[in-house]
């Protein structure tokens, strides 16, 4: 009974602050000044709700159902390039497939949507119409994928997974499926978030906030499901797991397939960020950036996943830049110069992986009720102190 | 037929040189797993490392100094490395040594971009090795002939090492049985760092291989030869030092020969569809022993 | 908890630092001019090479009189680390850091790629080396100072059939790049109408084993190699081209043309032809200026690639920094927008040459430099000036 009402009231919190969080990014992008601090917070912003997709997505892989998948970026790429092909405007497709007498799909679902439903009816609904394609389309070829692979087990599975990304990757660049994928060179001029406006109203920071959202929730809902119980069964001992009556490959499967399809959304997400898309970026490099997120914020937690990575995203791209830039409070510094930042932040993951391999969050989740005790179970003890 | 042959040379010449320069990284790999069950992915940027030194040491010092100096180096790294990221989560699950390994990986591609500023370092000329030969009509570098002789010559050596002598044998027990083996008296973290003291002297040779048949060093140099060489591994069958070496010499031929019909897209991804191809049908790698816990 | 409570300390300390050393107060007038180059990354050397022209143009004219204001130029940096995916944060902070002007890229991609960014800021850019038509079409805040990819593949088309008598060419770029995939694309368009057969192949990104790519070459039995790479790879190429004794020739567009180019083909039989945007020694007198300038100071020097050959990019780098310039004196502002409005219309003559830009924002150049490597004194020699009509 208490622990139900304490529930409830964690949630009520969680949706106010989810609230406010999404008053505040509509006024980010409408009321507030542009300043040079708002500016660069909205990128950020953008990128980290867009990699707590992929990192929750990841965590359920590796955290909760204990396989070590690093398949992630290729995961990210086909639902990035699924989105950008569905996209594209019609009159921008000579320009875009501009060597491969442009291309072979000729319309565009948000294109055609905004026919019916208006400029911002269309681009929303087309677009989260084409992430869903993005998604699925990861998550199929995860099923092709994980048939195979999902017998390995342990480092063989994270290197199969890996492998199976770089093919992903080399049959995108190919040549001979240029005129879907564009060969190895950019797609572009797809609906991005700058659409998202209805007049002069932008909500083009709050679209990937709200998908990731969404996302995430789902995601909380099937890990406290039975399926999720199941999941977390299979991690802590895969044979006790076997002999209580669950299917092992169809419950690495049902996990697998999920979390591609997130890293799918995901990527569809990244690309409408990028504004651009190409396979080059989408290596292995990228899969261990995420892996070292999910492990900052806590292996087997998604609020620690989300809260590490703004932190990661804010650190890597701004508020370490002046470690590069020579320059500390006007004094020249002679070693922070390019690449210094990058140094720096590995030593801290590096701290991290070694000393506090919990992460911020360890298992746990983010839980405001026992937050507020915490704190006045601290305020007391000084109390009593005093 | 002559033409046939003096047009396809090439193409197995670089195979079997670059092959023989996986094998030497391969080797790295294979024993670290045969003991520790650990894919020690930072030993590829290991590799590029011993590749940069070189290039800093011969800017100040003569050649004869500088290679013993840059295989001291790339065995004190590899030596700190296991000491300072792996020895600490000895008793701490796979995956979190696997993620250390993952980090330190990073952390080494990073600090070399950082000295290097980003800009590719020129490897320097080793005069016997860069000097150009001519072959049956094909033209190549001398180190591509050196270097499948130079490896067999090191894993012989190698294997009579681990066969013959007491730490050789340490190291046998251990990549058997951890924990026994701990029980018997064997200092185990000794046999570890011996192992990777060794790994790294090999990449440190193969580096030297490596670089002077293609000059120029970039942080992310040591990416996909480390991949390539633990995929050789995984194929001659983890744990098994010749198979390592066989595999190692399919994969830079087989690279080669795909580059040549054409398809060079597809010359990396060919590497991971053989690794996925020999997990499926013989997860154990063609020399591999039978064990229980891998598939 | 106390350690979670230590982290958002110190991240929040390292914050507040952040947000002082942006916010420098000056009494003075400045304007600031982005430079949105690669500084690492596989066109880090060249991007470096870009920025020193600039940084030189800098200390030649650091200030600028705009409406009888005279304001100090002041540079600020943005590495896009030659990714497509850190293009938009790296133009965000030019945007953030309030540039009325943004130089760059090396590279065509991470223009391509930061372009939208930097239109919705209304912020004009000025490409220096991106040739890739799709840079400046279809939008109006991107210009360029440069030739483009259709020109500069004919130009090489043109070459291969006319010097060298070429019936097959053998071209080789990078997966990915947009640069080298763009002017394939247009040699080998222009390259087939001449009755060429070419034979497009790619290398993956980070390959350093190019044998297989030369071999394929030779067995062709390719009169021309046309390589329009990043020098990263340039230079895996020659050497390898050396080891092998393939001495087709090799062309390449102006990223080659650079001293990391002479280094490595230094006392090696082969025959290098760049086309370029400027020739080295057609202007003494500020070639002599610019290398003082690089020699004394050893980290210019470094970024140089260690001596003081001067790049073509560096010279472009030098005139787009005036040609921003010249478009705030014509605006007769330093704000962004009114600048973008005074650009199509501003025209200034360089050391490359007069510069002034078409209806897309292109600058109106017909005639490319053509130059040669002189494998054993390590410069370039002039050869011609190629033009199309």
């Amino acid at each position: 009974m208490l622990n139900e009402k304490k529930n409830k009231t964690n949630l009520y919190i969680a949706l106010g602050l989810l609230v406010i969080l999404y008053v505040f990014l509509i006024l980010l992008d409408n009321v507030l000044p542009q300043n040079n601090f708002v500016l660069m917070l909205v990128p950020v912003l953008k990128k980290s709700a867009i990699y707590s997709v992929v990192c929750v997505s990841m965590n359920l892989l590796n955290g909760f159902t204990g396989l070590f998948s690093l398949g992630q970026a290729g995961f990210m790429m086909l639902g990035g390039y699924a989105y950008a092909i569905f996209s594209i405007p019609h009159e921008q497709h000579a320009a875009v497939y501009q060597y491969f007498d442009g291309g072979a799909i000729q319309f565009s679902i948000p294109e055609a949507l905004q026919n019916v439903l208006g400029d911002f009816g269309g681009a929303f609904v087309g677009s989260i119409i084409c992430i869903i394609i993005g998604g699925l389309v990861a998550a199929g070829v995860a099923a092709l994928i994980g048939i195979p692979v999902l017998r390995l087990k342990s480092d063989y599975l994270a290197i199969a997974t890996l492998g199976f990304a770089e093919i992903l990757r080399a049959v995108f660049q190919w040549d001979g499926l240029g005129r879907v994928t564009n060969g190895s060179n950019l797609l572009r001029k797809y609906t991005s978030f700058s659409a998202m406006k209805i007049g002069n109203f932008k909500i083009g920071t709050l679209f990937p906030f709200l998908i990731a959202t969404i996302c995430v929730i789902i995601i909380v809902l099937l890990i406290n499901s039975s399926y999720g119980r199941a999941f977390k069964a299979i991690r802590d001992d895969e044979i006790a797991a076997e002999a209580m009556g669950i299917n092992l490959f169809k419950h690495k499967m049902l996990a697998f397939v999920i979390s591609s399809f997130f890293s799918g959304v995901g990527g569809a997400l990244l690309a409408m960020y990028q504004t651009t898309i190409q396979a080059a970026p989408f290596k292995s490099a990228m899969t261990y950036e995420i892996l070292l997120i999910v492990v900052i914020g806590g292996i087997g937690s998604i609020s620690g996943s989300c809260i590490a990575a703004f932190l990661y995203i804010a650190c890597n791209e701004w508020w370490l830049r002046f470690l590069d830039s020579g320059q500390f409070f006007g004094l020249s510094v002679p070693f922070f110069r390019d690449g210094f930042r990058k140094v720096v932040f590995s030593i801290v993951i590096m701290v991290i992986v070694l000393f506090f391999s919990r992460g911020i969050m360890g298992d746990k989740e983010l839980s405001f009720t026992g937050l507020i005790n915490k704190i006045k179970a601290r305020k007391e003890k000084k109390g009593e102190v005093a | 037929m002559s033409n046939f042959f003096e047009a396809n040379l090439p193409y197995i010449l670089a195979g079997i040189s670059v092959g023989g320069q996986y094998a030497l990284i391969a080797i790295g790999y294979t024993m670290v797993y045969g003991i520790l069950r650990l894919i020690n992915f930072a030993h590829g940027d290991v590799f590029m490392v011993a590749g940069l030194v070189m290039v800093y040491t011969t800017a100040s010092m003569p050649m004869f100094i500088s290679i013993p100096l840059v295989i001291i180096a790339t065995v004190a790294l590899g030596f700190a490395i296991e000491r300072v990221a792996y020895k600490p989560l000895r008793s701490a699950p796979r995956m979190s040594v696997m993620i250390s390994a993952i980090g330190v990986s990073y952390l080494l591609q990073n600090c070399a971009l950082y000295f290097t500023g980003g800009l590719p370092q020129i490897y320097p000329a080793i005069p016997f090795l860069s000097k150009s030969i001519t072959i049956a009509g094909a033209t190549t570098k001398m180190v591509t002939i050196i270097t499948p002789f130079l490896t067999i010559a090191l894993v012989i050596a190698l294997v009579l090492f681990i066969n013959k002598t007491k730490v050789g044998m340490a190291m046998r027990a251990v990549s058997k049985d951890f924990e026994t083996s701990q029980l018997m008296g064997i200092k185990i973290n000794s046999v570890i760092s011996t192992t990777f003291i060794i790994g790294c002297f090999l990449a440190a040779i193969g580096s030297l291989l490596y670089f002077s048949n293609y000059t120029s060093v970039v942080p992310t140099s040591g990416g996909m030869p480390g991949l390539k060489a633990f995929v050789a591994a995984v194929f001659g069958g983890i744990g098994s030092i010749p198979g390592a070496v066989i595999g190692a010499f399919i994969i830079g031929i087989c690279e080669n020969i795909i580059k040549g019909l054409g398809y060079t897209t597809f010359s990396d991804a060919f590497t991971f569809v053989l690794l996925i191809v020999i997990l499926l049908v013989k997860p154990t790698g063609i020399f591999g022993e039978k064990a229980t816990d891998k598939v | 908890m106390k350690k979670v409570l230590a982290v958002v300390l110190a991240l929040a300390m390292i914050f507040s630092f952040a947000a002082c050393g942006e916010e420098k107060a000056s009494a003075e007038n400045v304007v600031k001019i982005g430079v949105y180059e690669p500084q690492s990354g596989d066109n880090g050397a060249g991007g470096k090479q870009e920025i020193l022209g600039m940084q030189y143009a800098n200390s030649v004219k650091p200030t600028v009189t705009v409406g009888g204001t005279e304001y100090k130029v002041e540079l600020v940096y943005a590495d896009n680390e030659s990714s497509n995916d850190k293009a938009v944060s790296a133009a965000t902070q030019l945007i953030g850091a309030g540039c009325s002007v943004v130089l760059g890229s090396y590279g065509s991609g991470v223009s391509i790629a930061a372009s939208d960014t930097f239109g919705e800021a209304g912020i004009p850019a000025i490409g220096v080396t991106c040739t890739n038509p799709q840079v400046t079409e279809g939008n109006d805040h991107y210009f360029r100072i440069c030739f483009l990819d259709p020109f500069q593949g004919t130009v090489h088309a043109n070459l291969a059939k006319e010097k060298f008598g070429a019936k097959t060419a053998y071209c080789l770029g990078q997966l990915g790049n947009d640069y080298d995939q763009g002017l394939i694309n247009y040699f080998s368009e222009a390259a087939k109408a001449l009755g060429l057969t070419v034979i497009p192949e790619s290398f993956p990104e980070g390959n350093s084993d190019f044998t297989s790519y030369l071999t394929n070459a030779k067995n062709a039995g390719a009169d021309v190699i046309f390589a329009p790479c990043s020098t990263s790879y340039a230079q895996l190429i020659i050497e390898q081209a050396a080891a092998q004794g393939i001495n087709t020739p090799l062309l390449a567009s102006d990223t080659w043309d650079s001293n990391v180019i002479l280094a490595a083909a230094n006392g090696k039989d082969l025959d290098i032809e760049v086309s370029t945007f400027y020739q080295e020694g057609a202007n003494a007198e500020f070639e002599a200026s610019f290398k003082e300038w690089i020699n004394a100071d050893s980290t210019n020097l470094a970024n140089n690639g260690g001596n003081d050959t001067l790049a073509a990019v560096s010279v472009m780098g030098y005139d787009a920094y005036f040609v921003a310039l010249a478009a705030m004196e014509n605006a007769g502002s330093v704000e962004a927008a009114d600048i973008l409005a005074a650009l199509p219309t501003t025209t200034f003559t360089g050391i490359t040459g007069a510069i002034q830009f078409d209806a897309i924002g292109d600058a109106v150049r017909d005639s490319a430099v053509i130059k040669k490597a002189n494998t054993t004194t390590e410069s370039w020699e002039f050869v011609a000036t190629q033009t199309v009509k």
